[in-house]
Protein backbone atom coordinates (compact mmCIF):
# COMPACT_ATOMS: atom_id res chain seq x y z
CA UNK A 1 0.00 0.00 0.00
CA UNK A 2 1.57 3.28 -0.96
CA UNK A 3 1.42 6.36 1.62
CA UNK A 4 -0.74 8.04 -0.24
CA UNK A 5 -3.88 5.72 0.00
CA UNK A 6 -3.59 5.39 3.41
CA UNK A 7 -6.75 6.94 4.67
CA UNK A 8 -6.24 9.44 7.59
CA UNK A 9 -6.55 7.82 11.00
CA UNK A 10 -8.85 9.10 13.50
CA UNK A 11 -9.27 13.37 13.35
CA UNK A 12 -6.30 14.37 15.58
CA UNK A 13 -6.25 17.14 18.49
CA UNK A 14 -4.41 20.53 18.24
CA UNK A 15 -2.61 18.87 21.19
CA UNK A 16 -1.03 15.73 19.38
CA UNK A 17 -1.02 18.28 15.84
CA UNK A 18 2.05 20.51 18.09
CA UNK A 19 3.34 17.21 19.38
CA UNK A 20 3.96 15.32 16.08
CA UNK A 21 5.21 19.13 14.63
CA UNK A 22 7.88 19.37 17.33
CA UNK A 23 8.66 15.69 17.00
CA UNK A 24 9.45 15.75 12.99
CA UNK A 25 11.43 19.46 13.63
CA UNK A 26 14.22 17.75 15.69
CA UNK A 27 15.97 16.22 12.89
CA UNK A 28 15.82 19.52 10.46
CA UNK A 29 17.11 21.31 13.41
CA UNK A 30 20.04 19.09 13.80
CA UNK A 31 20.57 17.80 10.82
CA UNK A 32 19.66 20.73 8.41
CA UNK A 33 22.56 21.96 7.15
CA UNK A 34 23.85 18.30 6.32
CA UNK A 35 20.87 17.89 4.06
CA UNK A 36 21.41 21.06 2.31
CA UNK A 37 25.33 19.74 1.82
CA UNK A 38 23.68 16.83 0.43
CA UNK A 39 21.51 18.57 -2.13
CA UNK A 40 24.32 20.49 -3.33
CA UNK A 41 26.81 17.90 -3.56
CA UNK A 42 24.22 16.21 -5.71
CA UNK A 43 23.88 19.03 -8.03
CA UNK A 44 27.60 19.38 -8.84
CA UNK A 45 26.26 16.23 -11.30
CA UNK A 46 25.80 18.55 -13.71
CA UNK A 47 29.55 20.20 -13.66
CA UNK A 48 31.41 17.55 -12.12
CA UNK A 49 33.71 17.47 -15.83
CA UNK A 50 34.65 20.77 -14.77
CA UNK A 51 35.45 19.68 -11.24
CA UNK A 52 37.45 16.69 -11.91
CA UNK A 53 39.50 18.82 -14.90
CA UNK A 54 39.83 21.58 -12.08
CA UNK A 55 41.26 18.97 -9.42
CA UNK A 56 43.49 17.29 -11.24
CA UNK A 57 44.36 19.15 -14.78
CA UNK A 58 45.25 22.35 -13.08
CA UNK A 59 47.82 20.88 -10.66
CA UNK A 60 49.33 19.67 -13.74
CA UNK A 61 49.46 22.21 -15.88
CA UNK A 62 50.63 25.06 -13.35
CA UNK A 63 53.29 22.94 -12.20
CA UNK A 64 54.33 21.91 -15.22
CA UNK A 65 54.50 25.66 -16.37
CA UNK A 66 56.08 27.13 -12.90
CA UNK A 67 57.98 24.32 -12.04
CA UNK A 68 59.49 22.86 -15.04
CA UNK A 69 59.40 26.30 -17.03
CA UNK A 70 59.72 29.35 -14.63
CA UNK A 71 61.88 27.40 -12.10
CA UNK A 72 64.58 27.20 -14.31
CA UNK A 73 65.31 30.74 -14.71
CA UNK A 74 65.25 30.86 -10.66
CA UNK A 75 67.50 28.35 -9.72
CA UNK A 76 69.25 29.42 -6.63
CA UNK A 77 65.39 29.19 -5.20
CA UNK A 78 63.33 31.30 -2.88
CA UNK A 79 64.45 31.64 0.66
CA UNK A 80 66.02 28.47 0.44
CA UNK A 81 64.33 25.86 -0.99
CA UNK A 82 63.55 25.53 -4.82
CA UNK A 83 60.90 27.84 -6.54
CA UNK A 84 58.72 24.73 -7.10
CA UNK A 85 58.42 24.56 -3.39
CA UNK A 86 58.38 27.91 -2.78
CA UNK A 87 55.45 27.86 -5.12
CA UNK A 88 53.91 24.87 -4.92
CA UNK A 89 51.44 25.91 -1.31
CA UNK A 90 50.81 28.75 -3.05
CA UNK A 91 48.95 27.12 -6.07
CA UNK A 92 47.20 24.95 -3.41
CA UNK A 93 45.71 28.13 -1.54
CA UNK A 94 45.21 29.92 -4.85
CA UNK A 95 43.02 26.45 -6.35
CA UNK A 96 41.32 27.12 -2.80
CA UNK A 97 40.45 30.43 -3.48
CA UNK A 98 39.36 29.85 -7.17
CA UNK A 99 36.71 26.85 -6.10
CA UNK A 100 35.15 29.36 -3.20
CA UNK A 101 35.05 32.41 -5.31
CA UNK A 102 33.57 30.06 -8.13
CA UNK A 103 30.85 28.48 -5.91
CA UNK A 104 29.80 31.92 -4.17
CA UNK A 105 29.54 33.95 -7.40
CA UNK A 106 26.32 33.07 -9.54
CA UNK A 107 25.56 29.91 -7.47
CA UNK A 108 24.46 31.51 -4.33
CA UNK A 109 22.78 34.44 -7.02
CA UNK A 110 20.86 31.54 -8.97
CA UNK A 111 19.77 29.84 -5.41
CA UNK A 112 17.38 33.35 -5.15
CA UNK A 113 16.81 34.24 -8.65
CA UNK A 114 17.29 31.86 -11.73
CA UNK A 115 16.57 28.37 -9.95
CA UNK A 116 15.26 29.86 -6.32
CA UNK A 117 16.22 26.83 -4.23
CA UNK A 118 16.51 28.68 -1.08
CA UNK A 119 13.35 29.55 -0.90
CA UNK A 120 12.09 25.74 -1.57
CA UNK A 121 14.47 24.98 0.62
CA UNK A 122 13.76 27.47 3.53
CA UNK A 123 9.40 26.24 3.08
CA UNK A 124 10.65 23.20 3.54
CA UNK A 125 11.94 23.25 7.51
CA UNK A 126 15.47 24.69 6.98
CA UNK A 127 16.38 27.75 8.25
CA UNK A 128 18.29 30.71 6.05
CA UNK A 129 21.19 30.22 8.42
CA UNK A 130 21.47 26.25 7.57
CA UNK A 131 21.12 26.93 3.82
CA UNK A 132 24.20 28.96 4.33
CA UNK A 133 26.04 26.28 6.75
CA UNK A 134 25.03 23.73 4.33
CA UNK A 135 27.17 25.23 1.49
CA UNK A 136 29.37 25.87 3.19
CA UNK A 137 29.86 22.26 3.98
CA UNK A 138 29.69 21.41 0.38
CA UNK A 139 32.91 24.13 -0.62
CA UNK A 140 34.69 22.82 2.30
CA UNK A 141 34.54 19.29 0.73
CA UNK A 142 35.05 20.09 -2.76
CA UNK A 143 37.76 22.63 -1.93
CA UNK A 144 39.78 19.47 0.55
CA UNK A 145 39.26 17.08 -2.28
CA UNK A 146 40.91 19.27 -4.80
CA UNK A 147 43.15 20.64 -2.17
CA UNK A 148 44.28 16.44 -1.76
CA UNK A 149 44.74 15.80 -5.16
CA UNK A 150 46.63 18.91 -6.09
CA UNK A 151 48.77 17.83 -2.73
CA UNK A 152 49.36 14.12 -3.93
CA UNK A 153 50.64 15.63 -7.44
CA UNK A 154 52.64 18.39 -5.56
CA UNK A 155 54.51 15.30 -3.74
CA UNK A 156 54.90 13.49 -7.20
CA UNK A 157 56.86 16.31 -7.99
CA UNK A 158 58.79 16.48 -4.98
CA UNK A 159 57.56 19.99 -3.54
CA UNK A 160 56.70 19.43 -0.44
CA UNK A 161 60.15 18.72 2.12
CA UNK A 162 58.55 18.50 5.11
CA UNK A 163 56.43 15.90 6.73
CA UNK A 164 53.85 18.43 8.21
CA UNK A 165 53.24 19.77 4.82
CA UNK A 166 49.66 17.73 4.66
CA UNK A 167 48.82 20.40 6.87
CA UNK A 168 48.99 22.78 4.30
CA UNK A 169 45.67 21.22 2.84
CA UNK A 170 43.53 22.90 5.65
CA UNK A 171 45.67 25.76 5.65
CA UNK A 172 44.15 26.35 2.40
CA UNK A 173 40.64 25.00 2.77
CA UNK A 174 40.41 28.05 5.55
CA UNK A 175 41.74 29.98 2.68
CA UNK A 176 39.29 28.92 0.09
CA UNK A 177 36.42 29.14 3.39
CA UNK A 178 37.10 32.71 4.67
CA UNK A 179 36.79 34.06 1.28
CA UNK A 180 33.88 32.16 0.44
CA UNK A 181 32.08 33.57 3.38
CA UNK A 182 33.73 37.15 2.25
CA UNK A 183 32.57 36.77 -0.71
CA UNK A 184 29.26 34.93 -0.61
CA UNK A 185 28.29 37.98 2.22
CA UNK A 186 28.08 40.04 -0.78
CA UNK A 187 26.98 38.01 -3.55
CA UNK A 188 23.81 37.19 -1.42
CA UNK A 189 22.65 40.86 -1.75
CA UNK A 190 22.67 40.87 -5.30
CA UNK A 191 19.47 40.84 -6.89
CA UNK A 192 19.99 42.47 -10.30
CA UNK A 193 23.15 40.88 -12.63
CA UNK A 194 24.85 44.01 -13.66
CA UNK A 195 28.09 42.46 -14.15
CA UNK A 196 29.26 42.48 -10.35
CA UNK A 197 30.47 38.61 -10.91
CA UNK A 198 33.11 39.85 -13.65
CA UNK A 199 33.88 43.03 -11.40
CA UNK A 200 34.70 40.95 -8.54
CA UNK A 201 37.19 38.48 -10.39
CA UNK A 202 38.85 41.56 -12.00
CA UNK A 203 39.10 43.58 -9.16
CA UNK A 204 39.75 41.64 -5.78
CA UNK A 205 40.31 37.68 -6.99
CA UNK A 206 42.94 38.13 -9.73
CA UNK A 207 44.77 41.51 -7.64
CA UNK A 208 44.77 38.64 -4.95
CA UNK A 209 45.56 36.21 -7.13
CA UNK A 210 48.58 37.92 -8.40
CA UNK A 211 49.61 40.37 -4.94
CA UNK A 212 49.53 37.79 -2.39
CA UNK A 213 53.38 36.60 -2.58
CA UNK A 214 51.98 33.68 -4.64
CA UNK A 215 54.62 33.91 -7.23
CA UNK A 216 57.26 36.01 -5.67
CA UNK A 217 57.84 37.32 -1.76
CA UNK A 218 55.95 39.80 -0.53
CA UNK A 219 59.27 41.67 0.30
CA UNK A 220 59.73 41.98 -3.57
CA UNK A 221 57.02 44.89 -3.42
CA UNK A 222 57.83 47.97 -2.88
CA UNK A 223 56.99 49.15 0.83
CA UNK A 224 53.77 50.90 -0.25
CA UNK A 225 52.38 47.91 -1.84
CA UNK A 226 53.17 45.56 0.66
CA UNK A 227 49.71 46.27 2.78
CA UNK A 228 47.35 45.28 0.11
CA UNK A 229 49.68 41.65 0.55
CA UNK A 230 49.15 41.78 4.53
CA UNK A 231 45.30 42.63 3.72
CA UNK A 232 45.21 39.72 1.35
CA UNK A 233 43.13 36.41 2.68
CA UNK A 234 45.47 34.50 0.01
CA UNK A 235 48.61 35.91 1.52
CA UNK A 236 48.02 35.02 4.83
CA UNK A 237 47.08 31.21 3.81
CA UNK A 238 50.06 31.26 1.19
CA UNK A 239 52.15 31.76 4.17
CA UNK A 240 50.46 29.67 6.62
CA UNK A 241 51.11 27.03 3.72
CA UNK A 242 54.72 27.11 3.45
CA UNK A 243 55.25 27.48 7.02
CA UNK A 244 54.04 23.79 7.07
CA UNK A 245 54.80 22.53 3.54
CA UNK A 246 58.78 23.62 4.26
CA UNK A 247 58.96 25.09 7.14
CA UNK A 248 59.05 28.40 6.14
CA UNK A 249 61.03 30.42 9.04
CA UNK A 250 58.57 33.18 10.34
CA UNK A 251 57.74 34.19 14.47
CA UNK A 252 55.12 32.53 16.20
CA UNK A 253 53.14 35.53 16.53
CA UNK A 254 52.76 36.27 12.38
CA UNK A 255 51.58 32.60 12.18
CA UNK A 256 49.15 33.12 14.79
CA UNK A 257 48.01 35.94 12.58
CA UNK A 258 47.21 34.13 9.27
CA UNK A 259 45.23 31.60 11.25
CA UNK A 260 43.64 34.76 13.08
CA UNK A 261 42.91 36.63 9.83
CA UNK A 262 41.49 34.15 8.21
CA UNK A 263 39.46 32.46 11.30
CA UNK A 264 38.00 36.33 11.56
CA UNK A 265 37.22 36.15 8.02
CA UNK A 266 35.28 33.55 7.64
CA UNK A 267 33.20 34.29 11.14
CA UNK A 268 32.71 37.97 10.16
CA UNK A 269 31.59 36.59 6.18
CA UNK A 270 29.21 33.67 7.59
CA UNK A 271 27.64 36.00 9.87
CA UNK A 272 26.51 38.88 7.49
CA UNK A 273 25.86 36.10 4.92
CA UNK A 274 23.77 34.52 7.40
CA UNK A 275 21.64 38.10 8.16
CA UNK A 276 21.54 38.72 4.61
CA UNK A 277 19.70 35.43 3.81
CA UNK A 278 17.41 35.57 6.62
CA UNK A 279 16.73 38.92 5.69
CA UNK A 280 15.68 37.69 1.83
CA UNK A 281 14.18 35.04 2.83
CA UNK A 282 11.94 35.79 5.34
CA UNK A 283 10.88 39.74 4.12
CA UNK B 1 -15.78 24.79 14.30
CA UNK B 2 -13.53 21.69 15.88
CA UNK B 3 -10.05 22.89 16.85
CA UNK B 4 -8.71 24.98 14.08
CA UNK B 5 -5.50 24.33 12.34
CA UNK B 6 -4.97 27.73 11.69
CA UNK B 7 -6.37 30.56 13.44
CA UNK B 8 -4.89 34.15 13.08
CA UNK B 9 -6.00 37.21 14.82
CA UNK B 10 -5.95 40.47 13.99
CA UNK B 11 -3.13 39.49 11.66
CA UNK B 12 -0.69 42.36 10.15
CA UNK B 13 1.97 42.58 7.77
CA UNK B 14 3.37 45.90 6.76
CA UNK B 15 6.37 46.82 4.72
CA UNK B 16 7.68 50.75 6.10
CA UNK B 17 4.65 52.72 5.26
CA UNK B 18 2.59 49.98 2.90
CA UNK B 19 0.44 47.49 5.08
CA UNK B 20 0.06 44.59 3.10
CA UNK B 21 -1.95 42.75 5.64
CA UNK B 22 -4.16 44.61 7.28
CA UNK B 23 -5.48 43.26 10.52
CA UNK B 24 -7.21 40.07 9.50
CA UNK B 25 -9.05 37.10 11.21
CA UNK B 26 -9.50 33.81 10.00
CA UNK B 27 -9.64 29.87 11.31
CA UNK B 28 -9.13 27.03 8.91
CA UNK B 29 -10.63 23.47 10.49
CA UNK B 30 -8.82 20.77 9.66
CA UNK B 31 -9.42 18.73 6.72
CA UNK B 32 -11.13 22.23 5.26
CA UNK B 33 -10.62 23.19 1.96
CA UNK B 34 -9.84 27.24 2.58
CA UNK B 35 -9.56 29.85 -0.27
CA UNK B 36 -8.31 33.17 0.09
CA UNK B 37 -9.85 34.98 -2.79
CA UNK B 38 -8.90 38.75 -4.40
CA UNK B 39 -7.27 40.61 -7.10
CA UNK B 40 -3.38 40.94 -7.52
CA UNK B 41 -1.90 42.40 -4.56
CA UNK B 42 -4.72 42.05 -2.22
CA UNK B 43 -2.21 40.69 0.42
CA UNK B 44 -2.64 36.93 -0.17
CA UNK B 45 0.69 36.09 -0.68
CA UNK B 46 1.92 37.81 2.00
CA UNK B 47 -0.88 35.84 4.29
CA UNK B 48 0.51 32.59 2.72
CA UNK B 49 4.47 33.54 3.71
CA UNK B 50 3.15 34.01 7.39
CA UNK B 51 0.88 31.07 7.13
CA UNK B 52 3.96 28.91 6.11
CA UNK B 53 6.26 29.98 8.77
CA UNK B 54 8.56 31.62 6.48
CA UNK B 55 7.11 35.55 6.45
CA UNK B 56 7.59 36.92 10.37
CA UNK B 57 4.06 38.72 10.88
CA UNK B 58 4.71 42.52 12.28
CA UNK B 59 1.12 42.33 14.27
CA UNK B 60 -1.21 40.14 15.89
CA UNK B 61 -1.38 36.43 16.75
CA UNK B 62 -1.15 33.42 14.31
CA UNK B 63 -1.36 29.88 15.51
CA UNK B 64 -0.67 26.67 12.93
CA UNK B 65 -1.63 23.68 14.51
CA UNK B 66 -1.09 25.00 17.97
CA UNK B 67 2.28 26.49 17.58
CA UNK B 68 3.73 30.00 17.38
CA UNK B 69 5.99 30.19 13.86
CA UNK B 70 7.86 33.03 15.71
CA UNK B 71 9.19 30.37 17.80
CA UNK B 72 8.35 26.96 15.42
CA UNK B 73 8.87 27.73 12.34
CA UNK B 74 10.85 24.36 11.34
CA UNK B 75 8.17 22.55 13.57
CA UNK B 76 5.08 23.95 11.58
CA UNK B 77 7.04 23.70 8.47
CA UNK B 78 7.77 19.75 8.60
CA UNK B 79 3.57 19.56 8.83
CA UNK B 80 3.15 21.59 5.78
CA UNK B 81 3.48 21.35 1.84
CA UNK B 82 3.69 24.18 0.04
CA UNK B 83 3.10 24.82 -3.24
CA UNK B 84 4.57 28.76 -4.31
CA UNK B 85 3.23 30.81 -6.97
CA UNK B 86 6.69 30.99 -8.83
CA UNK B 87 7.88 26.94 -9.25
CA UNK B 88 11.12 26.49 -7.46
CA UNK B 89 12.15 23.32 -8.76
CA UNK B 90 15.86 22.13 -8.48
CA UNK B 91 16.35 23.11 -12.65
CA UNK B 92 19.94 21.41 -12.01
CA UNK B 93 18.34 17.91 -11.12
CA UNK B 94 16.05 15.61 -12.47
CA UNK B 95 12.32 15.06 -12.19
CA UNK B 96 12.85 12.04 -9.66
CA UNK B 97 15.83 13.36 -7.91
CA UNK B 98 13.61 16.69 -7.06
CA UNK B 99 11.49 14.52 -4.94
CA UNK B 100 14.46 12.65 -3.39
CA UNK B 101 16.33 15.91 -2.67
CA UNK B 102 13.34 17.39 -1.01
CA UNK B 103 12.67 14.35 0.87
CA UNK B 104 15.48 14.75 3.01
CA UNK B 105 14.85 18.34 3.96
CA UNK B 106 12.12 16.46 6.23
CA UNK B 107 15.11 14.27 7.92
CA UNK B 108 12.88 11.25 5.90
CA UNK B 109 14.78 8.32 5.81
CA UNK B 110 16.11 7.20 2.13
CA UNK B 111 14.13 4.19 1.88
CA UNK B 112 10.66 5.65 2.86
CA UNK B 113 11.55 8.85 0.64
CA UNK B 114 12.20 6.58 -2.33
CA UNK B 115 8.47 4.86 -2.01
CA UNK B 116 7.06 7.87 -1.68
CA UNK B 117 8.42 9.38 -4.40
CA UNK B 118 7.11 6.51 -6.60
CA UNK B 119 3.47 6.62 -5.77
CA UNK B 120 3.89 10.64 -6.11
CA UNK B 121 4.94 10.78 -9.54
CA UNK B 122 2.36 8.38 -9.98
CA UNK B 123 -0.08 10.61 -8.82
CA UNK B 124 1.10 13.56 -10.55
CA UNK B 125 1.12 11.74 -13.53
CA UNK B 126 4.71 12.17 -14.17
CA UNK B 127 5.81 8.29 -13.80
CA UNK B 128 7.25 8.05 -17.47
CA UNK B 129 8.68 11.29 -16.97
CA UNK B 130 10.73 10.54 -13.60
CA UNK B 131 14.49 10.41 -15.73
CA UNK B 132 13.73 13.97 -17.58
CA UNK B 133 15.02 17.05 -16.55
CA UNK B 134 12.48 19.93 -15.31
CA UNK B 135 13.47 22.02 -17.99
CA UNK B 136 11.56 19.79 -20.62
CA UNK B 137 8.40 19.89 -18.83
CA UNK B 138 5.51 21.75 -20.13
CA UNK B 139 4.45 24.42 -17.42
CA UNK B 140 0.95 22.12 -15.95
CA UNK B 141 4.14 19.00 -15.51
CA UNK B 142 6.29 21.41 -13.94
CA UNK B 143 3.56 22.77 -11.42
CA UNK B 144 2.25 18.98 -10.92
CA UNK B 145 5.78 17.98 -10.00
CA UNK B 146 6.00 20.81 -7.36
CA UNK B 147 2.63 19.32 -5.88
CA UNK B 148 4.12 16.03 -5.69
CA UNK B 149 7.09 17.84 -4.01
CA UNK B 150 5.31 19.40 -1.60
CA UNK B 151 3.60 16.17 -1.21
CA UNK B 152 6.70 13.79 -0.23
CA UNK B 153 6.31 14.85 4.01
CA UNK B 154 2.73 13.78 4.14
CA UNK B 155 1.71 17.23 5.18
CA UNK B 156 -1.22 18.11 7.56
CA UNK B 157 -1.96 21.55 5.51
CA UNK B 158 -1.24 22.08 1.61
CA UNK B 159 -0.82 25.84 1.18
CA UNK B 160 -1.15 26.29 -2.74
CA UNK B 161 -0.24 30.04 -3.80
CA UNK B 162 -2.06 30.62 -7.30
CA UNK B 163 -1.67 26.98 -8.18
CA UNK B 164 -2.97 27.72 -11.92
CA UNK B 165 -2.30 30.83 -12.87
CA UNK B 166 -0.37 30.68 -16.33
CA UNK B 167 -1.68 27.38 -17.65
CA UNK B 168 -3.88 26.55 -19.84
CA UNK B 169 -7.56 25.23 -19.72
CA UNK B 170 -6.41 21.51 -20.03
CA UNK B 171 -3.88 21.26 -17.82
CA UNK B 172 -6.04 23.64 -14.98
CA UNK B 173 -8.42 20.92 -15.13
CA UNK B 174 -6.01 17.79 -14.46
CA UNK B 175 -4.52 19.90 -11.46
CA UNK B 176 -8.33 20.57 -10.51
CA UNK B 177 -8.65 16.88 -10.16
CA UNK B 178 -5.75 16.24 -8.45
CA UNK B 179 -6.57 18.50 -5.74
CA UNK B 180 -10.25 17.48 -5.67
CA UNK B 181 -8.74 13.70 -4.64
CA UNK B 182 -5.97 15.09 -1.59
CA UNK B 183 -9.36 17.00 -0.64
CA UNK B 184 -11.08 14.11 -0.75
CA UNK B 185 -8.49 12.14 1.39
CA UNK B 186 -9.02 14.75 4.31
CA UNK B 187 -5.96 16.75 3.74
CA UNK B 188 -6.60 20.50 4.19
CA UNK B 189 -5.84 22.65 1.12
CA UNK B 190 -5.60 26.33 1.83
CA UNK B 191 -5.40 28.21 -1.67
CA UNK B 192 -5.47 31.91 -2.80
CA UNK B 193 -6.43 32.54 -6.24
CA UNK B 194 -7.70 35.62 -8.69
CA UNK B 195 -9.78 32.50 -10.31
CA UNK B 196 -13.50 32.34 -9.13
CA UNK B 197 -14.17 29.22 -10.95
CA UNK B 198 -11.02 27.89 -9.24
CA UNK B 199 -12.67 29.22 -5.96
CA UNK B 200 -15.81 27.63 -6.56
CA UNK B 201 -14.17 24.48 -7.54
CA UNK B 202 -12.32 23.91 -4.64
CA UNK B 203 -12.80 25.61 -1.46
CA UNK B 204 -15.50 24.54 1.11
CA UNK B 205 -14.89 28.12 2.53
CA UNK B 206 -13.35 31.56 1.45
CA UNK B 207 -12.73 35.11 2.19
CA UNK B 208 -12.84 37.82 -0.28
CA UNK B 209 -9.55 39.72 0.36
CA UNK B 210 -9.32 43.57 -1.34
CA UNK B 211 -6.38 45.78 0.22
CA UNK B 212 -5.29 43.98 2.85
CA UNK B 213 -8.91 43.22 4.40
CA UNK B 214 -11.09 40.83 4.83
CA UNK B 215 -14.39 41.94 2.57
CA UNK B 216 -16.72 38.93 3.47
CA UNK B 217 -16.46 34.70 4.47
CA UNK B 218 -18.19 32.10 3.67
CA UNK B 219 -19.07 28.89 1.40
CA UNK B 220 -19.23 30.32 -2.55
CA UNK B 221 -22.74 29.41 -2.59
CA UNK B 222 -23.49 31.79 0.59
CA UNK B 223 -21.56 34.47 -0.52
CA UNK B 224 -23.30 34.08 -3.56
CA UNK B 225 -26.61 33.93 -2.18
CA UNK B 226 -25.79 37.34 0.12
CA UNK B 227 -23.70 39.18 -1.80
CA UNK B 228 -25.83 38.19 -5.49
CA UNK B 229 -28.70 37.60 -7.01
CA UNK B 230 -29.81 34.16 -8.26
CA UNK B 231 -28.75 34.95 -11.67
CA UNK B 232 -27.42 37.62 -13.74
CA UNK B 233 -28.50 39.04 -17.18
CA UNK B 234 -25.56 39.95 -18.76
CA UNK B 235 -27.15 42.72 -22.31
CA UNK B 236 -24.52 44.88 -24.44
CA UNK B 237 -26.01 47.78 -26.35
CA UNK B 238 -22.81 49.12 -27.70
CA UNK B 239 -19.57 50.69 -26.09
CA UNK B 240 -20.74 54.45 -25.69
CA UNK B 241 -24.63 53.52 -25.68
CA UNK B 242 -24.20 51.13 -22.34
CA UNK B 243 -24.71 54.16 -19.82
CA UNK B 244 -27.14 56.11 -21.49
CA UNK B 245 -29.25 52.65 -21.89
CA UNK B 246 -28.58 52.12 -17.83
CA UNK B 247 -30.77 55.11 -17.03
CA UNK B 248 -33.84 53.77 -18.71
CA UNK B 249 -33.12 50.70 -17.06
CA UNK B 250 -33.70 51.48 -13.68
CA UNK B 251 -36.11 49.32 -11.56
CA UNK B 252 -34.81 46.36 -14.16
CA UNK B 253 -33.95 43.57 -11.53
CA UNK B 254 -32.79 43.72 -8.18
CA UNK B 255 -29.58 45.57 -8.66
CA UNK B 256 -27.80 47.32 -11.55
CA UNK B 257 -23.69 47.44 -12.22
CA UNK B 258 -22.88 49.53 -15.48
CA UNK B 259 -19.13 48.21 -16.90
CA UNK B 260 -17.61 49.56 -19.57
CA UNK B 261 -18.48 46.66 -22.21
CA UNK B 262 -21.96 45.73 -20.73
CA UNK B 263 -24.38 46.13 -18.55
CA UNK B 264 -24.74 43.53 -15.39
CA UNK B 265 -28.52 43.35 -14.41
CA UNK B 266 -28.91 41.62 -11.34
CA UNK B 267 -32.24 39.73 -11.04
CA UNK B 268 -33.83 35.94 -9.62
CA UNK B 269 -35.33 35.83 -13.10
CA UNK B 270 -33.00 36.76 -15.64
CA UNK B 271 -35.56 35.87 -18.16
CA UNK B 272 -38.04 37.87 -17.22
CA UNK B 273 -35.76 40.76 -16.64
CA UNK B 274 -34.52 40.52 -20.28
CA UNK B 275 -38.58 41.01 -21.57
CA UNK B 276 -38.83 43.95 -19.02
CA UNK B 277 -36.06 45.38 -20.85
CA UNK B 278 -37.59 44.33 -24.23
CA UNK B 279 -41.05 45.79 -23.25
CA UNK B 280 -39.46 49.30 -22.31
CA UNK B 281 -38.53 49.22 -26.16
CA UNK B 282 -35.01 48.79 -25.38
CA UNK B 283 -33.03 46.45 -28.00
CA UNK B 284 -29.48 44.92 -26.46
CA UNK B 285 -26.93 44.01 -29.37
CA UNK B 286 -26.58 40.90 -27.38
CA UNK B 287 -27.94 39.49 -24.20
CA UNK B 288 -27.19 36.53 -22.00
CA UNK B 289 -28.73 35.10 -18.64
CA UNK B 290 -26.29 33.37 -16.01
CA UNK B 291 -26.03 31.80 -12.60
CA UNK B 292 -24.36 34.57 -10.33
CA UNK B 293 -20.40 33.74 -9.60
CA UNK B 294 -17.94 34.99 -7.07
CA UNK B 295 -16.92 37.31 -9.56
CA UNK B 296 -20.29 39.33 -9.15
CA UNK B 297 -19.63 39.40 -5.19
CA UNK B 298 -16.18 40.54 -5.89
CA UNK B 299 -17.86 43.33 -7.99
CA UNK B 300 -20.16 44.00 -5.24
CA UNK B 301 -17.88 43.99 -2.79
CA UNK B 302 -15.46 46.21 -3.72
CA UNK B 303 -16.62 48.23 -6.83
CA UNK B 304 -13.74 46.12 -8.91
CA UNK B 305 -13.22 43.05 -11.31
CA UNK B 306 -11.29 40.67 -9.96
CA UNK B 307 -8.93 40.47 -12.92
CA UNK B 308 -8.02 44.03 -14.25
Amino acid sequence: MSALDQTPAAPLTAQTDAERALAAGIAPRRWGSWYVAEHRLRGMKGYLPDAIFQSFGNPLIYLFALGVGLASLVPQGVGGVSYLQFVAPALMATAAMTIAANETSYPIMAGFKWNPIFFAMNAAPISPAQIVNGTMIQLAIRIVVTVAIYFGIIILFGAVPSPAGWVAIFAATLTGLAIGAAQASYTSTITEDKGQMAMLQRFAITPLFLFSGTFFPLEQLPLWLQPLGWASPLWHGTELGRVFSYGLQEPLWLTVTHVGYLVVLFAVGLWATHRHFARRLNK
Amino acid sequence: MPHPVISARQLTKTYGDFTAVDAIDFDVAPGESFGLLGPNGAGKSTTMRMVGAVSTRTGGELSILGLDPNQHGPDIRSQLGVVPQQDNLDQELRVRDNLLVYGRYFGLPRKVIAERADSLLEFAQLTDRAKAKVDDLSGGMKRRLTIARALINEPRILLLDEPTTGLDPQARHILWDRLFRLKERGTTLVLTTHYMDEAEQLCDRLVVVDKGRIMAEGSPAALIREYSSKEVLEVRFGSDKNAEAALSLAGVGERLEVLPDRILVYSDNGEAALEAITRLGLEPITSLVRRSSLEDVFLRLTGRSLIE
